[in-house]
Parts: C-alpha cells; sequence; structure tokens
C-alpha cells in the first residue's frame, strides 16, 4: 500500500501537506509526532473516514478512493480506533461479527457459527476471553483483543492502531506485543500511533514521523536512538513567537499538596502571584484531572489544596469562584461555552453577582459596559455583542472564553490548552494577554500540549505523566527534549523527582 | 423614530415569532370564516379559555428550557385544587388559602426537582411517576368526590378568582397577564433566568461558571409546581367546586403550547411570549371550531394537524 501527496484541510487549516508513505506486508511501520501533528488524520483518510483534498492511494498497485469506512474496510483496512467502537451490551462474538453475522438459510442469526468462529479467532490471539461473555465485563486489553479479532475476521491486511496501549497495563501491553509479532509473521502489514517511544524501538521495524502536517523522517527504526526520534518530533526553533517576560514574582497564591483524585496522584507543586506557572505532559496524563480536582471539578480522594496559606475544599467551581479562583476549559464547545447563546450572554455568566442588585436583577446597563469593555480591550471581532457565539471563529470563542474568567476578577487562572483550534494571529494575541495577567500580579497555571508554547510563556514547567508529576523544570533547564524525555518516560522519571 | 426602523423590529418580531404569525394567520381566517368570533364578548371568552393551559404552560416552560420536562402539571393542579376547595369550604379566606395552595404546589414540584437533581433520573421518568403518585393522592384526599366550595363569604371572595369581572375583564385574564410578566421578568432580567437558560444550554458549562445546577433544577419544577397550582385556583373556583379527576391531559396541552411558541425541548432556547401566544393559538383554535360547530372529534384532529404545522415551521426555520 503506497500514499503519495496526501492533503487535508479542515475549514481552511492545512492539517497534512504532501504526506508519502508506504506500508509493506509483515512490517510494523510506527507514527510518531506531537500532539496535533496529524497522526490519527492521515490514518483517518487512510481507513475511509476522512477524504483527503489531495493525492493519492494506491493498494497492491491499483489507485483506490475510499469515501466510507466500509469500503476501505473491504479492501482489508482495519482501523482500531483509541476510543474502542464496541457495543458493550453485546457479547464478544456478536461485536466481532457486528453487521456481518453468518446466517441461516432461512435468513435468521447463525448464532452457533458465530460463536464458533468468534472462538476460533479469540483463540488464535491466545485469549481466554469467551465469546459470548459481554463486552461491557471485560478489561480494556481483553476489549482491544476482541478488536483485533474483529479485524482479522475481516481478514484485513492492514491493520491500524491508534495509541493501542494508552489503556493497558504493563501485561496486557506484553500480550499486545506478543499479538502483534504474530500478526507479522502472517505477513499482514501494521500501523501504530504511539507516544511511547520505548515500544516504537521494541515493537516496529519502521518510523515514520509527522510534525505540523508533513512527514518529516521515514526510515528503519534501527537507524535511530531516542534522543533522535524526540528532536524529529519537536523539531522546531523557537522564535519570538512568543512574547516572554520575566515575572515579578509576589507572595504564594496556591499550594497543591499530595493531591489525588480520580485520574491525578499525589500532585505537589506552589506558584506565586505574577508567574506562570507551565504544565506540560502528553494527551491523557492527568492535567485537565487535575485541573478539574483543584477547581472544585473533581471529587479529590487526598492531600490539600491551599490558597494564599489557608486550606481550602472547593465542593463545586462555585466555591472556587468566590475564592478567586477560576478554570478555563481546554473543550470550549462541551465545557466552556453555551455556543447557541450570545456573545454577552457567555461572557458576563459567570460575573453576574457583579452585575445584580436586590432579588437577583441584572443591571443591564453596567453588564453591557463590562461585555463592551472586554470586547475592545482583547479586540474581540465581532458584528454585536448579541449575535450568537457559535458565529465567531475559534480564536475570537477563545477571548470570549478568557474575557469570561477574568470579569469573574480572579486572583488564580488555570488555562487549559488556551490557544487550541486557534490560528497563528490570535495565538499571539492570546499570549499577549497571559502576559498582562502575569503583569496584573496574577497566578497563572498554563496547561499547554503544545511544546513551543509552554517553554515561550512559561516562568516554571511541571511535567506531568500518567496522573504524576514526572519532572519539573526552571525556565533555564526546560528543552523540548528534556520535557519529552520527562513526559514519555513516567516511571523513570517519577523515580528522580520523589524526595 | 422613522418608520424604516419600525417596519425592521415589525419583521424581527414576526421572523422571532413564528408563533405569533400562526396567531394571526388562525385569526384572519376564523374571523373570515364567522361574524361571532371577532366581537368583544367573544375575545374575552378566548382569552378566559386559554387562561388556564396559559398559566401551566408558562410554568412549563422554565422546566422545558433547562431541558427537562414535567408531565405532573394535571395532576399537581388535581391535588392543588382539591386543597383549595378544601380549604375554601372550611371558611378560611382565599387571601391565606390561595398563597397555601400556591405554596403546596410548588413544594410538590421542587420534590420532583429534587429527584431530577439529586436522584439523576430522567425528568420524563420522575414526572410521570409524579403524575401518578399525585393523581392517586388527589383521589384519596376527596375520596374520589368533588368537593364544592360552599356558599360562605369566603367562598363568593374566591369564587371571584375564576368568575368575577374587573372592568369587564375576566379575572383569570389578569391573572395570566400578572403571570406573564412575572416569568418575563425573571426569565429576562434576573440573575436565576440567566441561569435557567444557562443550565438547559449545557450543564457542564454551567458548572464551571459558578452555577448551582441543582438548585436552578428544584426551583424550575417548584415554579412549574406553583403555576399549575394558581391554574387550580383559576379553575375551582370557576366550577365552584374541586374535581379529583380536573387536569387529566393538561400537562399535554401545556407542552403542546410552549412547543408551539418556539421553545427547544433541548433546552436553552425559547421565550415566554412564545409560550403565551402558543396558548392563545391552542385556545383560538377550540374556540374558532367550537363557533363552527366541527365536532369535538373532529377538533382534535385539527388541534393535533395545527401543532405540527406549527412546530414543523420552526424547525425548518431553525435548521436553515
Amino acid at each position: 500500500m503506497e500514499l503519495k501527496g496526501i492533503e487535508k484541510r479542515f475549514s481552511g487549516v492545512t492539517v497534512l501537506e504532501g504526506v508519502d508513505l508506504a506500508l509493506y506486508p509483515g512490517c510494523v511501520q510506527a507514527l510518531a509526532g506531537e500532539n496535533g501533528a496529524g497522526k490519527s488524520t492521515l490514518m483517518k483518510v487512510l481507513s475511509g473516514v476522512h477524504q483527503a483534498d489531495a493525492g493519492e492511494i494506491w493498494l497492491r498497485g491499483n489507485k483506490v478512493r475510499f469515501t466510507t469506512p466500509r469500503q476501505a474496510m473491504e479492501a482489508g483496512i482495519a482501523i482500531i480506533h483509541q476510543e474502542l467502537n464496541l457495543v458493550g451490551g453485546l457479547s464478544a462474538g456478536e461485536n466481532i461479527f457486528l453487521g456481518r453475522e453468518p446466517r441461516t438459510r432461512l435468513g435468521t442469526v447463525d448464532w452457533p457459527r458465530l460463536y464458533r468462529q468468534a472462538g476460533e479467532l479469540l483463540a488464535r490471539l491466545k485469549q481466554p476471553i469467551d465469546p459470548r461473555a459481554p463486552v461491557a465485563g471485560l478489561s480494556i486489553g481483553q476489549q482491544q483483543m476482541v478488536e483485533i479479532a474483529r479485524a482479522l475476521s475481516l481478514d484485513a491486511e492492514i491493520i491500524i492502531m491508534d495509541e493501542p496501549t494508552d489503556a493497558l497495563t504493563g501485561i496486557e501491553t506484553e500480550i499486545l506485543e506478543q499479538v502483534v509479532a504474530a500478526l507479522r509473521e502472517e505477513g499482514r502489514s501494521l500501523v501504530m500511533i504511539t507516544h511511547r517511544l520505548p515500544e516504537i524501538f521494541r515493537m516496529c521495524d519502521s518510523v515514520a514521523v509527522l510534525r505540523d502536517g508533513q512527514l518529516v523522517h521515514d526510515g528503519l527504526t534501527s537507524a535511530l536512538n531516542e534522543n533522535d526520534l524526540i528532536r524529529k518530533m519537536v523539531g522546531r526553533e523557537l522564535a519570538d513567537r512568543y512574547p516572554y517576560e520575566p515575572p515579578t514574582l509576589g507572595e504564594v497564591m496556591i499550594e497543591v499538596d499530595r493531591l489525588s483524585a480520580p485520574g491525578v496522584f499525589e500532585v505537589s507543586f506552589s506558584a506565586r502571584a505574577g508567574e506562570v506557572l507551565g504544565f506540560g505532559g502528553l494527551m491523557g496524563a492527568g492535567r485537565t484531572e487535575m485541573a478539574q480536582a483543584i477547581c472544585g471539578d473533581r471529587p479529590i480522594q487526598a492531600g490539600e489544596v491551599r490558597i494564599r496559606q489557608q486550606p481550602v475544599r472547593f465542593a463545586s467551581p462555585q466555591d472556587a469562584l468566590r475564592a478567586g479562583l477560576v478554570y478555563v476549559p481546554e473543550d470550549r464547545k462541551q465545557a466552556g461555552l453555551l455556543l447557541e447563546h450570545s456573545v454577552a450572554d457567555n461572557m458576563s455568566l459567570a460575573a453576574l453577582p457583579a452585575f445584580c442588585g436586590p432579588l437577583g436583577l441584572i443591571n443591564a446597563g453596567r453588564e453591557r459596559a463590562a461585555v463592551a469593555h472586554y470586547i475592545e480591550a482583547f479586540q474581540i471581532k465581532l458584528r454585536d455583542m448579541h449575535q450568537p457565539i457559535d458565529t465567531l471563529s475559534g480564536g475570537n470563542q477563545q477571548k470570549v472564553s478568557l474575557a469570561k474568567a477574568l470579569m469573574t476578577k480572579p486572583e488564580i487562572v488555570i488555562l487549559d490548552e488556551p490557544t487550541r483550534g486557534v490560528d497563528v494571529g490570535a495565538k499571539r494575541e492570546i499570549y499577549l494577554l497571559i502576559n498582562e495577567l502575569k503583569r496584573q500580579g496574577k497566578c497563572v497555571l498554563l496547561i499547554s500540549s503544545e511544546m513551543p508554547e509552554l517553554l515561550g510563556l512559561s516562568d516554571r514547567i511541571m511535567v506531568l505523566a500518567n496522573g504524576r508529576i514526572s519532572g519539573e523544570f526552571t525556565r533555564e533547564d526546560a528543552t523540548q527534549e528534556t520535557i519529552m524525555t520527562a513526559a514519555a518516560h513516567s516511571e523513570a522519571a517519577t523515580e528522580t523527582v520523589t524526595p | 423614530m422613522s418608520t424604516l426602523t419600525m417596519n425592521k423590529a415589525a419583521t424581527r418580531l414576526l421572523i422571532d415569532n413564528k408563533a405569533f404569525l400562526a396567531l394571526a394567520l388562525l385569526v384572519i381566517v376564523s374571523a373570515a370564516l364567522s361574524d361571532n368570533f371577532l366581537t368583544v364578548d367573544n375575545i374575552l371568552n378566548v382569552l378566559r379559555q386559554s387562561s388556564i393551559n396559559a398559566i401551566i404552560a408558562m410554568g412549563v416552560t422554565f422546566v422545558i428550557l433547562t431541558a427537562g420536562i414535567d408531565l405532573s402539571v394535571g395532576a399537581v393542579l388535581a391535588l392543588t385544587g382539591a386543597f383549595a376547595g378544601a380549604m375554601t369550604a372550611s371558611g378560611l379566606t382565599p387571601w391565606v388559602g390561595v398563597p397555601g395552595t400556591v405554596a403546596a404546589g410548588a413544594c410538590l414540584g421542587a420534590i420532583s426537582g429534587a429527584f431530577v437533581a439529586f436522584g439523576r433520573i430522567q425528568a420524563f421518568i420522575v414526572t410521570l411517576v409524579a403524575m401518578t403518585i399525585l393523581r392517586g393522592a388527589a383521589l384519596v384526599f376527596t375520596d374520589g368526590r368533588p368537593i364544592s366550595i360552599g356558599t360562605t363569604p369566603a367562598a363568593d371572595l374566591f369564587w371571584q378568582l375564576g368568575g368575577g369581572y374587573w372592568l369587564g375583564v375576566p379575572i383569570p385574564i389578569y391573572l395570566m397577564f400578572f403571570v406573564f410578566v412575572l416569568c418575563w421578568g425573571v426569565l429576562h432580567h434576573t440573575r436565576f433566568g440567566r441561569h435557567v437558560y444557562a443550565v438547559g444550554g449545557g450543564e457542564k458549562v454551567a458548572r464551571l461558571s459558578g452555577i448551582n445546577v441543582a438548585r436552578v433544577k428544584i426551583s424550575v419544577y417548584a415554579i412549574s409546581g406553583a403555576c399549575a397550582a394558581l391554574a387550580s385556583v383559576v379553575l375551582t373556583a370557576r366550577l365552584g367546586s374541586a374535581q379529583p379527576t380536573a387536569g387529566t391531559g393538561y400537562e399535554l396541552d401545556a407542552i403542546a403550547a410552549v412547543v408551539i411558541g418556539g421553545t427547544s425541548l433541548m433546552g436553552g432556547r425559547g421565550r415566554i411570549f412564545g409560550t403565551l401566544v402558543g396558548a392563545l393559538v391552542i385556545g383560538v383554535l377550540n374556540n374558532a371550531l367550537n363557533i363552527m360547530g366541527v365536532s369535538s372529534y373532529f377538533q382534535m384532529i385539527a388541534k393535533g394537524a395545527v401543532i405540527l404545522l406549527a412546530v414543523l415551521l420552526d424547525s425548518r426555520s431553525n435548521s436553515s
């Protein structure tokens, strides 16, 4: 199979640009790259979920074009998504043959044949899974095996796995490695998308690296070491895209002491007024969960949060807001903004108490004045403040999100991926706003998966991996390589920082 | 003020209020088909007949704005109507009895609301259960028989709320407009009103914006219950007695009025003015069909068709 000059754009933003990639039978190809480099998009093009805007796909010497996932499936391409695609209430066997159930001559489902064949497939993977067991009762690793069995039942020549080991335990990962080796022996072609560098070297024959939608490397794994690979993944130089200003540090605003919550384990740090404390890590490292726990949106299991030396325990984000801590969520559409509602209603929502008189009556004049002030100060481009917010660009939506948070007059601001889905120009404006917050003596906790941004804005950087702090760097010590190492090598790094 | 801006404002009003357009159309057609329709007496009659549904529907609007649903309002009406009837029959002045009835309705609604907010049960199920239980409670409380309000001075004063006039206009119409102004003010000019829209627009967003989502949910069901109770006062007063089977099917008329008024069942979008107009659409339709002597069997079919048409119009214009 061969991909030639694949291009893909989403609403004007180029996600993939001229990507060439060849897959060979009996070969495991790794696909590496930073978050947002375009790995998943490339695989979705390959498996018919998205259509390429330009470029060709060749399969066994024939040019093909997939407009639906089903066509790709029938051509022998199976993809196992990061979020598994199984129906929890159905049995393993039913899931494997979903939509392709063997039939009897009367047209009813041939259950004995279905379960026999499912059993054979699972046995081939050496899995002791009962094909009649409901999938919801299986472990994540077992569920993944069911997905692989489904790929085998399709007799897929090409099997793509998106972050297959993310949710697996150590033993399950070993089993997966054996299965991958066995599939390679059978002459199948495999693609592994993974953040975990050691796995690339253990399991894959060759590795391709994507950066900003372009293929920057493609070659044998044995020709590289981990450091080479990291350098190829992060690549970019830091330009003055990041208008850094040295901080004027004030008192300690927030201390987090051995905080544990679902997905967060014994996280400790402190930050001062006027400081930008960055949080790096891979997707799913537990940074969002940590922020949710701090702001009262996720139950705390152990540990303590102190604000200005006072222990606090927020039962809800409402408590946090009252204490001067505001969280700007990463997911604007689901958690940050009410998309159908107007810009003004969104912006003032969290700060309404400030505009209310007796009986909760809103002083519309004061509210409008405050909204107009922020629209002007943040240079938010819009027709009028009463237009629905989903008619604004991503960058302007994000500015409204920030304005909404700042209207509550916070002391501590947690920004979760503040520039996701924002174009370059608006990014810089948001960086300037962050600097402005710093100058005003606010304490900013900045969660970002964009490495240059993190390095360019933070005064200090904490790195999380698997819900734990795996590294802490001063601005001077931090480089893309050191952070990437801490983010990807969770176990090793944890040992070095644990006091 | 130039005519241009006047025209623009008028056009805007029509686009925003397709229900209003439907109502105007319905009035014109009815007036053309029957000489008896556009008389002062008949207009007052339509308004009075619509008032009970309108009061209930305005309360239900709060619930639907939070993406909930309230099927229990008919049963709440029956039970609180029985309370009102019994209190009046015992000679209690309506100055105490009516607020008491409304408070009882609010409590009944708040209980449903608490199950929705804390029990994490779907509103449909909670209020379906409430409908069954409260209907049963109404039958138990009245022993299955109507409760006459009697002929005491208190009863005479109470009766005014359903059958009385002031300046030639029936009292229920004043009550309907009073509820409308109150609801409109709360929804569009208070923090609580914003919170109602925010909870319906996105619970997660609302919570992260520092809104106490559970309190908002309990409050909207309480408002819905209170409105149903006020409607029960009007109905009981008008009939002179509380019927244990009163209000059967009222929840569906109320939901229909809300939906015709353009409020989204998905929550977060809609207006109280639309609901008022929606209730009038249903009222005018019933009235016109009555005047024209259409059989009540056909009336049901016609009502269904109009609701379907109104909702279709709304969903088409929203998707474009």
